[in-house]
């Protein structure tokens, strides 16, 4: 177990790179707490299987340094750094039965027959694999397969970190929540750091204490779940995460107050800085109907079980708004109220607006 | 899953004609003869089984199969542990792929003929590379007209030089789809370079794997234009492999009736021992 | 350069070696051929090359060899079309053992057939024509086409067909405008192949001509043993030999190491 930092990394696969561009990761600054549970979340191509294949030792970073614990391990190869990976596509050595499989890391480190058995055993238990031991590993269904290959990197008990790699991508639909559900729980037993790479915001979300955002190589906010829902640090990540993504607004700042489409919106506090482009951020859940308002026309309703998609323009901007119980007929004229203290102004795609009360 | 469909026989229908037509015609001429005894003048007698008995209990038929058998033993033994390394150090990717690919293809894409001929102008003692190299350079005596085993060595490697290609080609197939996560993995796991091949890469090899030691074992087993060109199966009978004696008695003395049943039962060998080595190597599949 | 592209190297240099010496007795006289050892050629001579392409003997061999390479090559892949599509598509009575028995006449020895095959094209009067030898080639072409392209056409997904057909096309018309350009790769395969193992069988070819479609290997022996020993122009042949091949696989490169696995890895 241990906490693991990442500082100044950077890294590029050519192999002298010029710009920024060149970079598959730009500066990058984190610090993992021992044992917790994180998620790195991005579109793909965004560089977070490089960052875990930098964090596991399968590359060296172009820049910058990784610490367990303080000890820089950069250098070190992937099998001196005991950290676990498990990959999108389950690993599995087909010649071997299950039990073969899970003992496989510990054989290879000499740990002796009687602490091998008994770990084997142990882990089994723990993935509910116990009766499959005996069997050939390569007649498993995708979901077992990834349970082994996540029990070999848990057999260990000297692991420093377990990493996911998107390993949902070939699990049946149904058995995902199962899968994941696991997980969480192994987590609690083992108490070992997880880092789990997604592109699926609701699998981040449910799985991690905190979610690490990440775009074009670079961090862009790192926060609980609740912390990346309520306040985006960036439009990227408001419009990634939520169901309709955040309502993003061509608008002009002006004080405490941004002006949308000729009409005076109140923000959550006075904005920042000057000059840019500037943007209104709102998450349609927080956009409601009144008497009085910003006037617009409703051109779609879609009714998606637990609410209302209710799609209007406001003079010639489209944005969303989420009703709970009720919603207008499509065609007709509406006025919007928007929530004050969840309206933003964002300058080049970075938050302006200060919180009230700070 | 594919479908039950009777009216694909007309699909297999052009194919089934052309080589209905070339096996089976044949076939059964060359069964007609090995059941009769002829004198010329297209005067045929009954025969019955004669001749099998009469090839089985030959002293130079079991001498024949028996240096094919040894042959074949020896070049499965040298070619494939050999391809297997070959390709296990090959490049993955890059400009130098391609290129390792096409000249190492090369060898199988020459006429046999000329891959006789080459290896004899090769080893002539005096003139050729390798003979003047043996005998004058590093003083070994080397005459493959001469000396059996000189001959045996030579055409050893001939076949070795002719075709481990192939099992280099398969196996490195096989390797290029393997995933990188196994390699990841592994690395993780602190497998060594040996639990790799063992537990990775043999096991990816082996549907392929399977492939060329059949492949090499029937064409190993047919062989006959590049010994023949070599050495003409010598120096005296000691490099008659099981094809070049059915020529020479088929052809060359027109003994119609033991050539056929020869024939017959070299084809017959050739068959069970292909199936035996395919059931043995797909045993584990079917469990 | 790291230890183990070492290999490769010396394995390559091994396979040149031969080739190299064939290559290099091609440019020497016969006077210095037989008066010893030379590494290289010290007499740089085309006259061998030139004997070949004036002398129609000699070229005619090679035009020869071609011409029954094609229409092989040409005939092997379009019938085995059809029945690979039906092997990796339907199940029909008797299917497995068709398959086998296919693949049972590429185990068959050439030697067994040379008589048969000498007698039975004699008797359609197509002996020492290129359709007897392109025929006769098919024996172990056409199962090896339809194997290797059995084992390209699986890899295409069923609901490939199924759309096509949803689409409102006529089979004929999906097999060559959808169908074939799927599996190019596999064609370009087999076509190699056929092309290679006609051209390098030399046992049928020999024994199924013998003036009109002599091909270039009978030409070799009969010039080896009736001209006396003329090494150098028996190489320089050879290594004409040598140079169709190398064309062709130059165009399947990329396929090469999926194309020697027959699309099975």
């Amino acid at each position: 177990m241990a906490q693991i930092k990442l500082s100044n990394l950077k890294h590029s696969y050519l192999p002298s790179p010029q710009g920024p561009e060149d970079y598959a990761l730009k500066e990058i600054d984190v610090t993992w707490r021992d044992g917790g549970a994180y998620a790195l979340l991005g579109p793909s191509g965004c560089g977070k299987s490089t960052l875990l294949n930098i964090i596991s030792g399968l590359l060296t970073p172009s820049e910058g340094q990784i610490l367990f614990d303080g000890r820089d391990v950069t250098a070190l190869p992937p099998d001196q750094r005991n950290i676990a990976q498990v990959f999108q596509f389950p690993v599995i050595y087909d010649t071997m039965t299950v039990g073969e499989n899970l003992a496989f890391p510990l054989k290879n480190r000499g740990v002796d027959a009687a602490t091998i058995n008994q770990r084997v055993d142990e882990i089994a238990k723990m993935l509910d694999v116990t009766d499959m031991l005996d069997t050939r590993a390569s007649g498993l269904s995708p979901d077992n397969k990834q349970k082994i290959s996540m029990g070999r990197g848990l057999v260990r008990d000297d692991v420093n970190a377990v990493m996911f790699d998107e390993p949902l991508t070939v699990i049946d639909p149904h058995l995902k929540w199962k899968l994941r559900s696991k997980l969480k729980e192994l987590h609690q037993q083992v108490k070992a750091t997880m880092i789990y790479v997604t592109h699926d915001q609701t699998e981040a979300l449910t799985f991690a204490d905190e979610v690490v955002v990440m775009q074009e190589g670079e961090v862009v906010q790192i926060g609980t779940p609740v912390d990346l829902f309520e306040r985006p640090q960036h439009t990227f990540v408001g419009h990634f995460i939520g169901s309709p993504g955040m309502n993003v607004l061509p608008c002009e700042a002006k004080g405490d107050r941004a002006i949308f489409e000729g009409h005076e919106v109140h923000l959550e506090g006075p904005v920042q800085g000057t000059g840019g482009n500037t943007n209104l951020g709102i998450r349609p859940e927080y956009v409601g109907f009144g008497e009085t308002g910003i006037p617009a026309h409703v051109t779609k309703v879609s009714d998606i079980g637990r609410h209302y998609v209710v799609s209007a323009i406001v003079g010639d901007t489209a944005l969303k708004v989420v009703s709970e119980h009720s919603a207008p007929e499509p065609g007709s004229q509406v006025f919007l109220q928007f929530k004050p203290e969840q309206s933003r102004v964002y300058r080049d795609g970075w938050i302006a607006t200060e919180e009230r009360g700070t | 899953m594919r479908t039950e469909n009777q009216r694909a026989w007309f699909f297999v229908l052009p194919v089934l004609a052309l080589v209905a037509f070339n096996a089976l015609v044949p076939m059964m001429t060359v069964v007609n003869y090995s059941v009769q005894e002829t004198f010329g003048n297209n005067q045929f007698f009954w025969e019955g089984l004669g001749w099998f008995e009469q090839i089985l209990r030959s002293d130079r038929f079991q001498a024949a199969l028996g240096r094919q058998f040894l042959f074949t033993a020896l070049i499965l033994m040298i070619e494939v542990p050999l391809g297997i390394i070959v390709a296990l150090s090959m490049p993955r990717k890059g400009i130098w792929v391609p290129v390792c690919l096409v000249l190492m293809a090369l060898p199988m894409l020459i006429p046999w003929n000329v891959v006789g001929s080459m290896w004899n102008i090769f080893t002539l003692p005096k003139i050729g590379l390798l003979g003047y190299f043996l005998n004058d350079v590093l003083g070994i005596n080397y005459d493959m007209t001469q000396q059996p085993i000189s001959a045996w060595i030579t055409v050893i490697v001939m076949d070795v030089w002719h075709w481990t290609s192939l099992v280099v080609l398969l196996c490195y197939a096989g390797l290029v789809s393997i995933p990188d996560a196994y390699y990841q993995a592994a690395k993780i796991d602190g497998a060594s370079n040996w639990s790799v091949f063992r537990y990775i890469q043999l096991p990816k090899m082996k549907t392929v794997l399977t492939i060329a030691i059949l492949l090499r074992f029937m064409d190993s087993f047919n062989i006959y234009t590049e010994p023949f060109v070599l050495t003409g199966g010598g120096p005296g009978n000691s490099t008659t492999l099981l094809s070049i004696d059915l020529v020479k008695i088929a052809l060359g003395q027109f003994d119609l009736g033991p050539a056929a049943a020869m024939s017959l039962i070299y084809f017959a060998i050739t068959l069970l021992v292909s199936w035996v080595f395919y059931t043995l190597m797909t045993k584990d599949d079917a469990e | 350069m790291r230890k183990r592209s070492l290999i490769p190297i010396l394995y390559i240099a091994f396979l040149m070696l031969p080739i190299y010496w064939l290559v290099a007795m091609s440019f020497k006289t016969t006077n210095e051929i037989l008066s010893g050892f030379s590494l290289f050629p010290q007499t740089f001579t085309l006259d061998n090359y030139i004997t070949i392409f004036t002398d129609p003997t000699w070229y005619w061999g090679y035009i020869n060899s071609i011409i029954y390479v094609t229409i092989n090559t040409v005939l092997s892949v379009c019938v085995a079309l059809p029945a690979a599509y039906a092997f990796s598509r339907y199940r029909f009575l008797g299917d497995k053992q068709l398959f086998f028995w296919l693949l049972t006449n590429r185990m068959a020895p050439a030697a067994v057939f040379a008589l048969p095959f000498f007698q039975l094209y004699s008797s359609i009067h197509l002996f020492d024509t290129y359709l007897a030898v392109a025929l006769a080639h098919t024996l172990f072409n056409v199962p090896l086409a339809v194997w290797i392209l059995e084992g390209f056409m699986r890899g295409i997904p069923k609901e490939l067909d199924e759309t096509a057909y949803v689409d409102g096309y006529s089979f004929p018309r999906f097999f060559v405008k959808i169908f074939l350009p799927n599996i190019k790769a596999g064609v370009g395969v087999a076509a190699f192949f056929c092309f290679m193992f006609s051209w390098v069988e030399m046992l049928l070819a020999k024994t199924l001509t013998a003036v009109e479609a002599k091909p270039i290997a009978a030409v070799m022996t009969r010039t080896a043993s009736s001209a006396g020993y003329e090494l150098g122009l028996l190489a320089a042949a050879g290594t004409l030999t040598i140079i169709p091949g190398a064309i062709v696989i130059w165009f399947v490169r990329n396929y090469i190491a999926r194309g020697f696995a027959m699309g099975r890895v």
